[in-house]
């Protein structure tokens, strides 16, 4: 027989799902009816939160979930998820198994294809059924300049899927499944050559979840005008980010960077201010709804991928476009 | 200590042309040189080995014109570099090129820490530091950001999960995969030019380069290369860049009129 179902790996090493695990499972909903079977999903949880997650799980589209009980201090520990998940595809058999493509997934995924000698893609913007039936991953390469489809040879077909390009199902606590606990079995040492000891800090800022970014680059004179920008951020419901140098300077923190080596980003509306638009920056922006940027320097590359490129002081039109925003929310109050 | 560094000769990305009708990078265009994100493996193997002593070895899977990355590695302080390249070993995807590398690690023998970047510029995958470890059997942490303590029997560090920042200690031998930047212990690394000396002797060192035949006595063949590859690229092009207005502003005024503009079309204003 050959393999169904899909297989949703949801992230869970702190006690809550990672959300972009429920928009993997609304994919995997639109996926099954070609590729046949059920939709799964599996997870590493503990015994309060069993039930709870095992219903958010089938309120946004598991038919089935695949429990694994581990203590509270084993969730960070992913040598314990890589065993889980080992366990949760052998038992479903599936015919493909899709992961967040988040830092954590990015680790996790290849080492458990690895394990069982198959092929994995990594960060996915989109998967379809092609004409043959075949399962066609869509992924950029060369820092975002080149998309390949790709297609795997073995079973199950793996690959990792960047947060935020499916969007979240609505969740329907109706919506009926069933609920596997497994055995948790952890092979000797899984525990003892990797140690989690602690959280070092959660992040404040989150990028990714932004509809607006102000983002400043090199033309930031110094650290103490950060305030201006942050405040224009804020009044524009939106969030600060910057470029790689700020942080290479300790100017910023890095879960503020924007890029290839930090962020990937997608907001309503991105606003670039002394950000010249090296290829790396680029990278991790483009596919903003708007884009604008402010420049001293016209030939500065950021301008061919802006709707609007204003050449001129990000200072000068930071403090204009704050004193107007602020004068409206004024009138309207 | 012995240290492993993996090392992808990677083109410039900013100067290197694609050859969309056949997928690939069009190698005439661009000169190799060290994967941007493995140079701070570099620094974080120096600076390991001047607490420890020992040796610090590159490992690469390459073509042959890869040799002058190499030669840089060894100009920034890599002991000994070794190239595999082959016929065979062409149009490998991650899991066959990890296989490879694992391999000649192995036939390496013993080591104590593998060092690598979390990605590689062209490939964007982090694939090969976690399948690596994984065909070597021994724990690994990747998206590292700080180098918290080492001892000879385990490293502690810190890595980024995503949402938050997490503490792992590992048991040696382990494998770690570096983000950028990356902080050892207190230090902000940052990767240098190397020095004049160091570039002219580079040029004297030798080079090791190995086979698959070399290779043939601890792996099997059939996984090296596209022959062991699973995944197979189908088609290819350049990203579309979104039709962008570029709209040219030099006033103030009107630029800040723009943006309103935009806020009003996006309700936000």
């Amino acid at each position: 027989m050959s393999a169904r179902n899909i297989l949703i790996y949801a992230e869970n090493y702190s006690g809550n799902i990672h959300r972009a695990s429920y928009e993997l499972l609304g994919k995997a909903r639109e996926l099954i009816s070609k590729i046949g079977g059920e939709v799964y999903a599996t997870i590493v949880t503990t015994k309060e939160d069993a039930e709870k997650h095992a219903k958010d799980l089938i309120a946004y589209g598991a038919d089935k979930v695949v429990e694994y009980i581990a203590d509270k201090s084993l969730l960070p520990n992913q040598q314990v998820h890589k065993e889980a998940l080992l366990d949760a595809i052998n038992f479903v058999q599936p015919k493909l198994v899709l992961i967040p493509a988040t830092p954590w997934g990015r680790s996790l995924g290849p080492r458990v294809a690895a394990a069982i000698k198959t092929g994995i893609t990594a960060d996915c913007l989109d998967i379809y059924i092609d004409e043959n039936g075949e399962i066609i991953q869509v992924r950029p390469a060369f820092t975002g300049n080149i998309i390949a489809h790709i297609k795997t040879l073995t079973l199950p077909v793996m690959a990792t899927i960047r947060p935020g390009v499916f969007p979240p199902p609505k969740p329907n606590y109706e919506r009926r499944g069933d609920v596997i606990v497994r055995e948790m079995k952890l092979s000797p040492n899984v525990t003892e050559t990797l140690k989690v000891l602690g959280v070092v800090r959660t992040k404040t800022v989150r990028l990714s979840d932004a509809d607006v970014i102000v983002s400043v680059g090199k033309g930031l004179r110094s650290k103490e005008d950060v305030k201006l920008f942050e405040e224009l951020a804020k009044e524009l419901g939106g969030v600060l980010g910057c470029s790689k140098p700020l942080v290479d300077m300790g100017w910023l923190e890095r879960d503020r960077q924007v890029g290839f080596s930090g962020n990937t980003v997608r907001p309503k509306l991105y606003i670039a201010l002394g950000i010249s638009g090296a290829p790396q920056h680029i990278a991790g922006m483009k596919d903003s709804q708007y884009v604008i940027a402010v420049n001293l320097d016209p030939s500065a590359p950021i301008a061919k991928y802006s709707d609007v490129f204003i050449i001129g002081d990000m200072y000068e039109f930071a403090k204009r476009l704050l004193s107007i925003i602020k004068d409206q929310k004024m009138k309207k109050s | 200590m012995d240290i492993i560094v993996l090392i992808k000769p990677t083109p410039d990305i900013t100067k290197a042309k694609f050859d969309i009708s056949r997928g690939v990078v069009d190698r005439s265009s661009a000169t190799l040189e060290i994967n941007p994100f493995d140079l701070y493996a570099i620094e974080v193997a120096k600076r390991i080995k001047a607490l420890f002593g020992g040796t610090i070895t590159s490992i690469s899977m390459a073509p042959p014109h890869a040799e002058p990355a190499l030669r840089d590695a060894i100009a920034r302080g890599v002991d000994r570099a070794i190239l595999l390249t082959d016929k065979r070993f062409a149009g490998a995807d991650t899991l066959a090129t990890s296989y490879t590398l694992a391999m000649a690690i192995k036939k390496l023998g013993k080591f104590d820490l593998i060092l690598c970047g979390e990605k590689s510029v062209d490939g964007d995958t982090a694939h090969i530091g976690p399948e690596v470890a994984e065909f070597l059997g021994i724990p690994h942490v990747s998206f590292v950001t700080r180098i918290v303590d080492i001892t000879k029997d385990k490293i502690i560090v810190e890595a980024d999960y995503g949402d938050a920042y997490y503490t792992v200690e590992l048991r040696l031998s382990a494998l770690i995969a570096l983000s950028r930047p990356v902080i050892f212990k207190e230090e902000f690394i940052e990767p240098q030019t190397p020095k004049f000396s160091d570039i002219l002797r580079a040029k004297k060192a030798r080079i090791e380069i190995w086979n698959a035949d070399y290779l043939s006595d601890i792996a099997d063949p059939s996984r090296f290369g596209l022959a062991g590859s699973p995944t197979r690229v189908v088609r290819v092009y350049y990203a579309l860049e979104k039709g962008r207005q570029a709209k040219v502003i030099k006033d103030y005024d009107e630029g800040v009129k723009a943006v309103l503009e935009i806020l009003k079309q996006l309700r936000m204003i």
